[in-house]
């Protein structure tokens, strides 16, 4: 007597099931994870790449077994079975995927709303006239106060960074200290914000360790706070085409223990902070 | 099933019209001379973007800029981009197709607005040619098939200038066909044939229109502000003068969202019509076909804002937009199950065309599960604007439409052309096809993920070999057009010939001659109500036992 057909069936599908997860599991393609929230968006990444691999093995082993088994033999001019439809088949395959998709579409905002994406940054409708006026001509009033978006949950606690994008570069400034350098410092463990604004064109601030990406949009100045937890230097790549240079504008982010970084804003905080100029205007 | 026996075409040898050759040069008002006006004009162009795409890869060896200057790059880039969706992929499985099968498959003699249909593709080769052109007059554009301002403001502007008055005539063209598909699918049926017996082609056209219409005008108004930014000083997208640069992505969006189903759901329908044939078993779920293209239409309209997850948009529009984006996978989902149902159990001709149609069933759903993973904000805030990006929309439009295409000239050249391509020059080209397509693009995942952003010419040195895979890959995908080009022009020659009905197919294109006649049929048209009527039942013959062409059947 055969195997009945629903038993292999289900073995190729607890097969099926646990390559997927195998794979899903134990290949990893992303790279180091270098930020607090980047080993939430690797686990997300990862239930998505084990039910993207389960339904690709899948539907690619339906086509080849059909294409196999099903082949039209030599001499055989019979059409196949008259099957018009299966209403429960269609209901199972419509009902199934749905609920999945609504799983993975809450599971994965509600990483987003513990990165801080959902923050309230007081939106621009909310902005008096003369605030509006005057961000569209490019001199936000103070970057505390009108913000367009970006990912915040450090709720005003985190070291501020300016960082100013403009063709091709990207240019940081220490508002505490009033500096200004060409590579970003920042510290391990503690929440930062970088306040981003662009000056020509629209750029986009990305840091693939800490899997975040910012666009930084000409007079919408945005917020992007996180915590860096890992120690070394990392590429900071603008990911949005700005011109002919864009492949090449890129900088560094370097990420020490809090006493080095301590260390190293002392050795470049101007001497006189009070009457300093404030030289970021001016890069 | 009543069977009318029609007289053969070879008693009506003397009356047989063949099309003269000029006419494929001029304004000729007939559906079939235009549809096949398109695809020719079409796979020129393809030629010519696949060219671009060459040169980028090429750069892209490197991790240096040393092939082209970067001025150049981003200009072939850009016309890469705009050439292969507006003047390949749009008009070739809207205008190509569309237009040469809709009329059969309604039973009409030709489109609803045949003159209108002829200015619609005679806008199409000025604004290539214009497009093209820019190249040599000062440059062409060079801010992306996208255009976002204010880079689109600051670059120079005569290219600029000359790929928006392109893009606004292909466009235009776009609407042109529209109305005309949609007076054709609702007006011209036979009296007899109802909606819910047309072949599921017309179903995707139908929807396919309805985007056109809606969202197509939406880019030009934008197109046409830019332009006033550009010339005129204006500053509606420029954030110099007051303006909002998102404004113009939430515009743009708005019809380059669709336009993917623009690109893609024809496509859908052109499987649905080949798969039952050489399948030889109805196509599974005909309803709920037609039910997952209304809800993909209605979805595509309303999802937009995926691409701008990163960009300045309030937090409740990412959640819509996520939610939105990703419920499209179910009616879609919806379409490759009824595929791969309507495969089962089939008795399947293993040909170029069910072969591209089965590797168009791979590479779209990898893209649409890649697809399902961009639209989770976490995961796209990373990989947006990378080239994960480049390698999912690859996976759909050119793994899945451009597959698509192939297949469809194999099932319909016997058609057009009265010969039979050759199956072993087609199964070659389907193999380096497939194999040159995955070598190129499955690489590019992992580049995106790990830190190359996408438009560059220049790039970190750790991917340098991986890039160079995806660049052999490329070389294989221009390799395979070989054998493709060199089966065209011997089977034009020398091909078997086809007669009537070489896959014994129920739709009306095949109950008349290859190449049909001026006006379809010498005979009255054929009422076609079971487009689908393949597969055999008790008491049903087997279709071959009768010959195809005698099986529509003449109203129940």
């Amino acid at each position: 007597m055969p195997i009945p057909a629903s038993i292999l069936t289900l073995a190729a599908g607890i097969l099926l099931a646990l390559i997927s997860l195998w794979v899903g599991q134990t290949i990893n393609v992303m790279p180091v994870a270098a930020a607090d929230d980047a080993n939430t968006v690797d686990a997300l990444f990862k239930v998505l790449f084990s039910i993207g691999v389960g339904l690709l093995l899948g539907m690619t082993a339906m086509v080849v077994v059909a294409l196999i088994h099903f082949r039209r033999r030599p001499g055989d001019h019979l059409d196949g079975p008259a099957v018009e439809g299966n209403l429960p088949l269609e209901i199972f395959w419509t009902a199934v995927p749905a609920i999945v998709i609504l799983i993975v579409g809450v599971y994965s905002y509600d990483i987003y709303a513990r990165m801080g994406g959902m923050a309230d940054f007081n939106h621009h409708t909310t902005m008096s006239p003369s605030e509006v006026e005057q961000i569209s001509l490019g001199n936000p009033p103070d970057p505390e106060t009108v913000i367009w978006g970006g990912i915040d949950h450090s709720k005003g606690m985190a070291f501020p960074v300016e960082v100013t994008a403009m063709q091709f570069a990207f240019i940081f400034h220490y508002p505490q200290q009033n500096f200004t350098t060409a590579e970003l410092h920042l510290p391990e463990g503690q929440p930062v914000e970088l306040r981003l604004k662009s000056n020509d064109v629209i750029h986009a601030f990305w840091v693939p360790e800490f899997r975040l990406k910012q666009d930084v949009i000409p007079g919408q100045p945005t917020l992007l706070s996180f915590t860096a937890n890992r120690q070394g230097s990392y590429d900071i790549i603008c990911a949005e085409l700005c011109g002919p240079y864009h492949g090449a504008m890129r900088s560094k982010v370097v990420v020490e223990d809090p006493q080095n970084f301590e260390e190293w804003l002392r050795r470049h905080t101007p001497a006189t902070v009070a009457t300093a100029p404030r030289s970021f205007q001016a890069g | 099933m009543t069977v009318h026996v029609l007289p053969t075409s070879e008693n009506h040898q003397e009356v047989r019209h063949h099309t003269p050759w000029q006419e494929y040069f001029g304004f000729s008002l007939d559906h079939k001379v235009i549809g096949i006006q398109y695809l020719v004009t079409g796979f020129f162009f393809y030629l010519v973007g696949g060219a671009l795409a060459g040169m980028i890869r090429v750069e892209l060896i490197t991790p240096m800029s040393d092939f082209m200057t970067r001025d150049t790059y981003n200009q072939v880039l850009t016309m890469h981009g705009t050439i292969m969706i507006f003047l390949w992929i749009v008009p070739v499985v809207n205008g190509a197709f569309g237009n040469y099968l809709v009329p059969f498959y309604v039973g009409a003699r030709d489109m609803a607005f045949p003159r209108l249909n002829a200015v619609a593709f005679w806008m199409i080769p000025p604004a290539g040619l214009l497009l093209v052109s820019s190249y040599f007059i000062g440059g062409a554009a060079q801010s992306g098939w996208t255009a976002y301002p204010p880079l689109s403001i600051t670059t120079p502007a005569v290219g600029q200038i000359i790929w928006i008055l392109s893009v606004l005539l292909l466009g235009g063209s776009s609407i042109f066909g529209a109305v005309n598909f949609i007076a054709t699918i609702l007006k011209l049926r036979q009296p007899g044939l109802g909606l819910f017996q047309l072949p599921m082609f017309c179903w995707a056209l139908l929807g396919t229109s309805i985007l056109v219409v809606l969202a197509t005008p939406v880019l030009a108004g934008a197109l046409i502000l830019l332009s006033m930014d550009i010339v005129a000083g204006t500053g509606f997208f420029n954030p110099a003068l007051g303006g909002n640069a998102v404004v113009y992505q939430h515009l743009f969006w708005f019809y380059s969202h669709p336009a993917v189903y623009i690109m893609v759901l024809p496509a859908f329908g052109l499987v649905s019509e080949i798969l039952p044939i050489h399948a030889r078993k109805p196509l599974f779920g005909y309803r709920s076909m037609i039910y997952s293209i209304l809800g993909i239409v209605f979805l595509g309209l309303i999802v937009w804002a995926h691409h701008m997850f990163t960009s300045g948009t309030p937090p409740w529009m990412r959640l819509f937009f996520t939610i939105a984006t990703a419920i499209i996978a179910v009616p879609t989902g919806i379409k490759f199950f009824n595929w791969l149902a309507t495969l089962w159990q089939g008795k399947l001709a293993l040909n170029s065309a069910l072969l591209f149609c089965c590797g168009f069933i791979f590479n779209f759903v990898f893209g649409g599960i890649t697809g399902v993973a961009l639209a989770q904000v976490p995961f796209d805030v990373h990989v947006h604007d990378t080239y994960f990006v480049v390698a999912h929309f690859h996976y759909i439009v050119f793994g899945g439409t451009v597959f698509v295409i192939f297949a469809a000239i194999y099932h319909w050249f016997p058609k057009l052309s009265g010969r039979l391509l050759n199956e072993h020059l087609g199964r070659l080209h389907c193999l380096l096809s497939f194999l040159g397509f995955n070598i190129c693009f499955f690489p590019q995942h992992w580049l995106g993920l790990n830190g190359m952003p996408r438009r560059v010419a220049e790039y970190d040195p750790q991917f340098q070999l991986i890039n160079q895979i995806s660049s052999v890959g490329a070389l294989v995908l221009a390799i395979s057009t070989l054998p493709f080009l060199i089966n065209v022009f011997w089977s034009l020659w020398k091909g078997q010939p086809a007669g009537d009905n070489p896959w014994k197919a129920c739709t009306g294109e095949w109950l008349t001659s290859s190449p049909p006649p001026v006006e379809n049929w010498l005979h009255e048209a054929p009422l076609v109500t079971e487009p689908y009527d393949y597969g055999s039942t008790e008491g049903t013959m087997a279709v071959t036992a009768m010959g195809g062409r005698d099986l529509w059947s003449a109203g129940d």
